[in-house]
């Protein structure tokens, strides 16, 4: 290797009595008298590097006659004296000095006076050169925690900021970015014909490169979910899409699956990603199906496939960042490992802490994550459970004061056709805005950015409808059955009149379930229906 | 007008001071509704009647202002009736036994006769 090596060279014509205190010019304050520099290029092996290092005294550069590149440098700039800044055994820069003005040769106490002065400025020319050193590495370690800071960003605004309410179903997310911030994403997207999209995919590379390959990918995918009516064309329509504006070298892996949360059927096509899993403890199956990987080549097919999710069944979507993980003696976790895992469990979304726990196992404590690890798990109830409720219809609300009127509105369409008597019809209606109004204040503390998921569903075997109302528990206080309110302690003023909702919630609808789990509450009202006519 | 707004317009009938509310009575309708009811009690009228029938919907924040008109009333003595309620919100004042303080008539004319 060459080592770069600075050289001063100074003009020192008319200036003979202080010939070498210019000799390395402070950069900031500009030297009274022209200052060159000029960069050296002075190899380990180079006869004058070696020269140097056999002597340090300062000599005449007109008198060595070396075959060196460097000595040619220094001759054709003029150098006429030149003496190597040593530190600790090492070359790390040179003074070279012109013709005098007076165009008399350098004495020897010119020499002397130039040899001392490199002995002396070497190991301040040292330090000065170690703390630039530091000052770039710590400025590079800036720029790339910078860029870690701005990928993971990109990749946790991207990612869903809620699961969703799926009667009959549980659904379990996780995502674990690795330090370097791999690829990984998973996205839900709502049908507008009331099927779900679930989307697991990986971006080669890391960082932001793969942070913003990934935001394109989620974003042409939310897309062409509406445009396109099965997996395998949504695939193929991104892949078109993507092909020409992917940087080289990058692709993306993609499983693409439409759950019709009703009759459990699963249709899903696969661009080059992981095969999910479907087990319910007796085994666990691949879902199958072939595509390649999206950005690689545009024109592609993917075969379509279907699953029937039977009631109990489960299905784990997951990303490499899980079975590439390698322990201290570098064997890698595995597909065997995890098929036999996933078979062995016995099923549900409690997959995803049973996984991370033997992944914990596996590694060991100290382990590094070296991709991003995502899981996705939808589990489907059991028959006779939550299946035998069938969803007419959900909806959004966002939390804001008033929009309690909104939800009103909304159930009030959803369940006009199951003939409720009027008198029940009306209370329903007022359930339901209390339970909003609960959720909207209390549940998502009025972030208008967030929602109150709210679903309609009917039981024909229960001969009932229930509405879900679903909020984020922000707040700690669970939405429980409530005391009647004391109005004649109100009226003395004696406590405050408000604190009616949930004792009416409870007086409009034959029950009132409260469902919470660590990140939702969910309010669940329930109205018989009178007769089997009157459910759809 | 916003759905959200409710008007309240004060009237006198003899020696009753009418409020007619149009309407939602919820958390935006509260200075409204008090404002109306500070009016109306200004020229102590032997009873006030809150006047519904231009109301379509009350959530259980309106029910806490009608607890707090009602409160402020029973200290001062004054009388509070009501009418134009929907058989629905009948219900609800039965339930919250807001009807036990403030009598419930089915029209404005038998509200006045009982007065």
């Amino acid at each position: 290797m060459t080592t770069l090596l600075r050289s001063f060279w100074q003009n020192l014509i008319g200036q003979p009595k202080s010939p070498m205190e210019a000799a390395a010019p402070p950069p900031a304050a500009p030297p009274a008298r022209p200052v060159k520099a000029l960069t050296l290029d002075l190899a380990p092996n180079d006869p004058l590097a070696i020269y140097f290092q056999s002597s340090s005294s300062a000599v005449e550069i007109e008198r060595l006659n070396l075959d060196s590149p460097a000595l040619r440098v220094l001759k054709a700039a003029g150098a006429k004296l030149a003496v190597p800044l040593v530190s600790q055994g090492e070359i790390i820069g040179v003074i070279s000095l012109g013709q005098r003005r007076s165009e008399q040769d350098y004495s020897s106490d010119d020499r002397g006076l130039l040899s001392n002065l490199a002995t002396q400025a070497s190991p301040a020319v040292r330090v000065a050169q170690l703390v630039r050193q530091q000052q770039l590495e710590a400025r590079a370690r800036e720029r790339l925690e910078q860029e870690l800071r701005v990928a993971r960003l990109i990749q946790q605004t991207l990612l869903p900021k809620e699961l969703p309410a799926l009667a009959g179903w549980k659904v379990a997310a996780y995502y674990q970015p690795a330090r370097a911030v791999g690829g990984d994403f998973y996205d839900f997207i709502h049908l507008p014909d009331g099927r779900l999209a679930i989307v697991v995919g990986d971006v080669t590379d890391k960082g932001v490169p793969a942070a913003l390959v990934m935001a394109t990918t989620r974003a042409l995918l939310r897309t062409a979910a509406l445009q396109f009516n099965t997996p395998g064309q949504v695939l193929a329509q991104v892949n078109n899409l993507l092909c020409p504006d992917i940087p080289p070298k990058m692709f993306v892996t993609c499983l693409y699956a439409i759950l019709d949360s009703a009759s459990g059927r699963l249709h899903y096509a696969n661009a080059g990603h992981d095969l999910p899993y479907a087990w319910s403890g007796n085994g666990a199956t691949e879902l199958r199906a072939r595509g390649m990987p999206l950005g690689l080549m545009s024109g592609m097919t993917y075969e379509e496939m279907e699953k029937n999710v039977a009631p109990g069944e489960s299905i784990l979507f997951y990303s490499d960042g899980l079975v590439e993980a390698h322990n201290d003696r570098r064997e890698m976790f595995g597909f065997p490992r995890l098929g036999q895992l996933v078979g062995g469990h016995s099923g549900g979304v409690s997959i995803v802490e049973y996984l991370l726990n033997e992944l914990k196992a596996f590694t060991g404590p100290d382990w590094e994550q070296e991709d991003d690890t995502t899981m996705v798990v939808l589990q489907r109830g059991e028959a006779g459970g939550d299946g035998a409720w069938q969803v007419v219809s959900t909806f959004s609300i966002p939390s804001e004061p008033g929009k309690e009127r909104e939800a009103m509105r909304l159930v009030a369409e959803a369940t006009q056709n199951l003939n409720l008597p009027s008198a029940r019809f009306e209370k329903l209606k007022t359930a339901v805005a209390e339970g909003t109004m609960n959720a909207i204040e209390h549940g998502n503390q009025n972030r208008p950015d967030l929602q109150v998921e709210i679903a309609v569903l009917v039981s024909a075997s229960h001969h009932a409808l229930a509405v879900r109302i679903t909020d984020h528990a922000l707040s700690g206080n669970k939405p429980v059955a409530a005391a009647t309110p004391d109005l004649d302690a109100k009226l003395a003023g004696l406590q405050t009149p408000r604190g009616w909702g949930l004792f009416l919630i409870e007086k409009m609808v034959d029950k009132m379930n409260v469902i919470n789990d660590e990140t939702h509450h969910t309010l669940e009202l329930i109205m018989t229906l009178e007769g089997d006519g009157h459910v759809r | 007008m916003s759905d959200n707004t409710l008007s309240a317009v004060v009237r006198q009938v003899n020696a009753t001071a009418i409020i007619d509310l149009h309407g939602e009575i919820n958390a935006f309708g509260e200075e409204a509704l008090n404002n109306a009811y500070a009016e109306a009690s200004r020229a102590y009228p032997s009873a006030i009647l809150l006047n519904f029938s231009g109301v379509d919907y009350i959530n259980s924040t309106g029910i806490a202002l009608i607890v707090g008109l009602l409160a402020q009333a029973r200290k001062s003595g004054q009388r509070l009736v009501t009418t134009g309620l929907s058989s629905h919100y009948v219900e609800i004042f039965q339930i919250t036994r807001l009807s036990d303080f403030m009598n419930i008539y089915p029209d404005e004319a038998s509200a006045l006769a009982a007065q």
